[in-house]
């Protein structure tokens, strides 16, 4: 097939794909009362009143904190546990390893209802937390705040898989060298194969970055307040309180959905790179 | 994946192509280390294997046995033992045999259409040109941007005033109320997911294309193969293992929908959107029936890994 057609062909298509977001756009700088008598692709009085409507309802600024938060503290603690697990696996072996191995990878095919309500049940009887006895009676636990929200987000055990592919792929010699030098195995791990891994890191941290910030369910649940809100249960309530507000939910939606755009543009090589690799999740 | 870049993206490109190499030369040279290293390699996992223990490995079991309990998380008596009675109810359980007819009608009218265009943009794309990369990157938005997010740009693409019934009403056609009709609110939310899932899958896809070895195509084209006959007997093969995964992942992810029947419909009308998840959800969380929502759980979980088994079983059948 010559060039031509088939640049054409995805052009069309791509065109197609990328029309909600143009239209997503465009609905966020018209006008309320334009959106509801016909709104045209190119706004003809473009205003930013629905981005000052977002910012004003929805509690969205106390979500972007909060989403902020429990991200960033996610994304810490996955670039450190998961990524040593993985470097052990890879480098220092030990009886029964990979029995272990494979059994942390299986949760990975786990649905996510069958541990949503343990995982609740837990965050809810949570030891001496939001009022709870050291046997986690008589509060609320977790529920309602910013350490629920973060609870099962730590460690994915899919960067466990990630993290041993990755330094598989780097010399033993290395370690041996430094061994022999006299150093220990954390230093080794840390000023030998960690600076090599920063292609692996930076994997690790956008893909537990955009899993973290997109996830919806576990919040739904776990949130009951302004308190623990989060960016993706935010817009929602624009949608449920009845005659949806559109150029609103669309300024807000834009807003959300901002920074994991922004990394997925300055990271796209990686994220495909890791996603062709197995680390697809959500 | 294509060529390596110059510069520090080609550290990046090195988890796809670089040290796979690597860990096969690797292999070989494996050897004991003391039991000294092993201590540290066991005390390097601890914190992640606890975690999963904790996170993962008991929260499956404490569902299991949830399964066989009644159990509401206001009264204040613990789970009650029923045997089998949650999954038995299930079995006559209308609601819950419709929500899994819509689950299975979900992913099976999803999947096949997702794949194809995939696969189609795919081998388009796979030839290299100019802008490429361009292309892939602007496909893979939608899987970027949360479900959550896309569905409030569908919610509006369906309402009264929407894109949608916008195009219609250019042919005189009458607008339609896409998400509260019983017979189109599912398969608005399917071509919703469509949508979503056509990126990540070319990418995928595409890939596996990109580890097919041009001379085999070269081999079929002396021995007078046509484009078609080539795509039979060296792309599909050649494809098997990645279209295997993919539509693995995309069973596993369908089948689990939520976010968007949340948004979009909150399971209606008259549950003909309400998936297994949606059931459990509003099970759960709305009836404090965590006995029997635990049990849906596991039905699905046997839905999915039946599903997938399935898939893989026919995606690795026929190349022996």
């Amino acid at each position: 097939m010559r060039q031509w057609p088939r640049v054409a062909v995805l052009a069309f298509v791509t065109g197609l794909v990328l029309l909600p977001f143009a239209w997503m756009i465009s609905l966020a700088f018209t006008p309320e009362h334009e959106a509801f008598t016909g709104a045209s692709l190119i706004p003809q009085h473009p205003t930013l009143d629905n981005f000052v409507a977002a910012a004003k309802t929805a509690d969205l600024g106390r979500a972007f904190t909060n989403s902020a938060i429990v991200t960033s503290v996610a994304v810490l603690t996955n670039c450190i546990v998961p990524v040593i697990a993985g470097y052990a696996f890879a480098h220092l072996p030990f009886r029964g390893s990979r029995l272990v191995f494979y059994a942390l990878i299986s949760t990975a095919a786990i649905p996510v209802a069958v541990t949503l309500i343990p995982l609740f049940l837990m965050a809810k009887n949570f030891p001496l937390a939001g009022g709870n006895d050291i046997l986690g009676h008589g509060g609320s636990g977790l529920l309602d705040s910013l350490g629920g929200l973060m609870m099962p987000y730590l460690a994915g055990t899919m960067n466990i898989f990630v993290s041993r592919q990755y330094f598989s792929g780097l010399d033993r010699d290395y370690a041996e060298a430094a061994r022999i030098d006299g150093a220990g195995e954390l230093r080794i791990f840390t000023r030998v194969y960690l600076p090599l891994a920063r292609p692996l890191i930076a994997l690790v941290a956008v893909f537990s970055f955009t899993g973290v910030w997109d996830d919806f369910l576990w919040p739904l649940v776990v949130s009951a307040s302004a308190k623990s809100t989060t960016v993706q249960l935010a817009i929602t309530t624009f949608a449920s309180s009845g005659n949806t507000r559109y150029g609103a939910l669309m300024a807000a939606t834009i807003l959300v959905s901002a920074p994991v755009l922004v990394v997925f543009l300055l990271n796209q090589r990686r994220f495909i790179a890791g996603l062709s690799e197995g680390g697809i999740k959500g | 994946m294509d060529a390596a870049p110059a510069g520090s993206s080609a550290s990046a490109a090195a988890p796809t192509t670089g040290f796979r190499k690597l860990r096969k030369l690797g292999k070989p040279r494996r050897r004991r280390l003391g039991s000294r290293y092993a201590l540290i390699g066991a005390l390097f996992v601890a914190p992640a294997a606890l975690y999963a223990l904790v996170i993962d490995f008991g929260p499956v079991l404490y569902g299991f046995y949830l399964s066989f309990t009644k159990y509401s998380p206001i009264s204040r008596s613990g789970p009650k033992p029923v045997g089998l009675d949650n999954y038995r109810t299930l079995l006559s359980d209308p609601e819950f045999g419709k929500a899994l007819l819509v689950t299975g009608r979900y992913v099976l009218q999803v999947l096949p259409v997702t794949v194809a265009i995939a696969l189609g943009l795919a081998l388009l794309a796979n030839k290299a040109f100019r802008g490429v990369s361009l292309f892939r990157t602007a496909l893979y938005v939608p899987h970027v941007v949360s479900l959550t997010a896309v569905s409030m740009i569908w919610l509006w693409i369906y309402s009264d005033q929407g894109l949608i019934n916008d195009a219609l009403s250019l042919f005189g056609l009458p607008p339609q109320k896409w998400l509260v009709t019983e017979g189109s609110a599912l398969n608005a939310a399917s071509a919703m997911r469509v949508w979503k899932a056509l990126g990540s899958n070319m990418v995928l896809l595409l890939a596996g294309l990109q580890t097919i070895p041009r001379d085999l195509y070269e081999a079929a084209r002396v021995d007078g193969a046509n484009a078609w006959q080539q795509f039979k007997a060296v792309t599909l093969p050649g494809l098997r293992p990645m279209l295997t995964y993919v539509v693995a992942m995309d069973i596993i992810f369908l089948a689990q929908g939520f976010s968007e029947i949340y948004v979009l419909t909150a399971g209606g009308p008259l549950g003909s959107t309400t998936t297994v998840n949606y059931l459990i959800y509003t099970e759960a969380f709305q009836y404090n029936r965590m006995g029997n929502a635990s049990a849906m759980a596991f039905v699905l979980f046997a839905f999915i890994a039946g599903l997938s088994i399935v898939a893989i079983r026919l995606g690795q059948g026929r190349r022996t």
